[in-house]
């Protein structure tokens, strides 16, 4: 039997507030543990919570950014459930009347674009840190450390509309790109400011109700999302095969076995008994607040993406790249702006900047060499006053020493010869050093025609002119 | 009835209560009684009532995104049953 697999992502995003959802305690990462709480976060007695603002503006924005309608009436809600990593043991979060539903987002893959939904976006706060002693299972007891505690997230739910963990990936990238164009969260992964909970079935090709679901919690990376949705869909179409039965369940991604593993003792019995919450009043937002905020958006990056495309002429994969996050959006746009050729442009951000900023964990912000110099240097590969891979130390100097090009290829001598004399000269030589190439040549190896370039580039340092090397060696072994 | 003995222990384990025998007898007659009577309210017909999220009529109570100071540590960990190295120290949580 043939299985389709059914797909609905769960995304928790952290926003980047000054203060917490309900009261002022900051919102840092770090800090020593229990040192960013208060008696509203805390949850002590007699204590009022107070929505801040920004986590309204910034919800509105995320679901304008996501083609949702945004509630004209929304409230919070509590729920319900005893884990000490919430000190009131109860999440404040929303439940019927979530500030932002019905969206939609485009993904892109195999050259293919397809429509996700996008069912909800709700408000809510996020939890504290749990440190065990030992391992979860064996540990005596548990410290808890609150400073997460209140932190604003927003909960973004899917629609079951993604159809492989290639869907999945690229679903969360383009999740991760919007957020970070409209500047609502960090985004990173690492300090958990986003999270993804996958729920995956699968069902007979061709059946309309869905099969039974599994929760797979606790991954890390996009890239873990995918590794296990793949095992989750093997290990589904195993059981099913073998005429079993899926459990619905919770299961927790183990990165370095690579499986998922059951968690579904502790999860038994969960009812969240959901019911409104007393100590926040209802939000009301009217149509001229939503516009005006719609206003406030910067273009999103599908739309740069098509612009991009359309006035500089790169390929769809190139704009997507370059689009995937505004900053490197921003640098390309500079590189233009400032006179460089496009596709030179993209090779350049795609290649040598982005290899260098991986290579210094830096972000394209903080990259040492401004767009002004790098579109500078790419000009000089244009004139033929450098050649392009001359152009690669050029640009590790600029990188390093914090130089423009120009000066650069100046202070190390590192100017292209394009003299068809001077470098004539240097053909012959190398030709008559070595016989044995030329006899091969002549007997039709065309790959001795590789070995004596190098020897030519050796000689010149890299700054022999390739064109002009490949013409003239040519035409001296051919004699024509 | 319109709840059992087995509702009531429901509600106890995910509320993280032990009740004795007595007790789940007790709070079992109890909590039916409450139903029942909302069952009363429950004949009151409010088709043209809109559902109420809150009691009182105000809306949009918000706050400016400032950073307040938090509370010293010892002031946050002064009420807990168990502290160690500035943490809230917590039963083990699997069973
Ligand atoms: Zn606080």
């Amino acid at each position: 039997m043939k299985f389709e697999t059914v797909i609905g992502l769960e995304v928790h995003t952290e926003l980047k507030t000054a203060s917490k959802i309900f009261c002022g305690c900051t919102t840092e990462f770090g800090g020593d543990q229990n040192t960013h709480v208060c008696p509203v976060c805390l949850g002590l007695p007699g204590v009022l919570p107070v929505l801040n603002e920004k986590v309204l503006e910034f919800a509105i924005r995320t679901g304008l950014a996501l083609n949702c309608k945004i509630s004209h009436y929304s409230k919070f809600d509590r729920k319900n459930y005893y884990y000490p990593d919430l000190p009131k043991n109860f999440q404040t979060s929303q439940y019927d009347l979530p500030i932002c539903e019905g969206g939609y987002l485009d993904i892109e893959v195999g050259g293919e674009t397809k429509r996700i939904g996008i069912t909800r976006v709700h408000m809510e706060e996020d939890a504290g840190k749990l440190v065990h002693s030992g391992t979860i299972s064996n540990s005596e007891y548990a410290l808890v450390d609150y400073n997460r505690t209140g932190v604003p997230l927003l909960e973004i739910v899917s629609e079951p509309d993604i159809r492989t963990p290639e869907e999945a990936k690229a679903y969360l990238e383009k999740i991760k790109s919007i957020l970070s164009y409209i500047d609502v969260s960090d985004c990173k992964m690492e300090e958990g400011s986003l999270r993804c909970d996958a729920n995956i079935s699968l069902r007979p090709v061709g059946q309309e109700q869905f099969g039974t679901k599994a929760e797979i919690k606790n991954v890390n990376s996009f890239k873990a999302v995918q590794r296990a949705l793949e095992y989750e869909q093997e290990r589904q179409e195993e059981v099913l095969s073998e005429g079993g039965r899926i459990i619905q369940e919770t299961r927790t991604w183990d990165d370095s076995r690579g499986v998922t593993l059951s968690m579904r003792n502790k999860e038994q019995a969960q009812d969240y008994r959901y019911f409104p919450e007393p100590d926040l009043v209802p939000i009301v937002v009217d149509s001229e607040q939503i516009e005006a905020i719609r206003r406030s958006l910067p273009e999103l990056p599908d739309a740069r993406k098509a612009r991009i495309m359309k006035e500089q002429g790169l390929s769809a994969y190139d704009a997507e790249v370059i689009t995937a996050t505004r900053p490197m959006a921003d640098y390309f746009d500079a590189l233009i702006a400032a006179g460089a050729e496009a596709k030179a442009a993209a090779n350049w951000l795609m290649g040598e900047v982005s290899k260098l900023l991986n290579a210094c964990s830096l972000d394209i912000r903080s990259c040492p060499v401004p767009p002004a110099n790098l579109a500078e240097m790419i000009a000089l590969i244009e004139k033929g006053t450098i050649s392009g891979k001359i152009a690669k130390t050029v640009f590790e100097a600029m990188w390093n020493e914090g130089k423009t090009a120009p000066v650069i290829v100046k202070e190390q001598g590192l100017v292209q010869m394009s003299d068809e004399g001077e470098l004539g000269n240097i053909v012959e030589a190398v030709i008559a050093a070595n016989p044995q190439s030329v006899a091969d040549f002549n007997a039709g190896k065309e790959k001795a025609v590789g070995f004596l370039v190098g020897q030519i580039m050796r000689q010149t340092k890299g700054r022999a002119n390739p064109e002009l090397v490949n013409r003239l060696l040519k035409e001296k072994l051919t004699g024509k | 009835m319109k709840l059992n003995r087995k509702d009531v222990e429901h509600v106890a384990l995910l509320s993280r209560l032990e009740l004795s025998e007595t007790e789940l007898d007790k709070y079992t007659g109890q909590l039916d009684a409450i139903l029942e009577y909302i069952d009363v309210l429950n004949q009151v017909d409010t088709s043209a009532v809109e559902p109420m999220a809150h009691v009182l009529d105000i809306r949009n109570v918000m706050r400016a995104d400032e950073v307040q100071p938090s509370l010293p540590r010892e002031a946050a960990l002064q009420n807990a049953p168990d502290a160690e190295d500035g943490f809230f120290k917590v039963p083990k949580i699997v069973e």
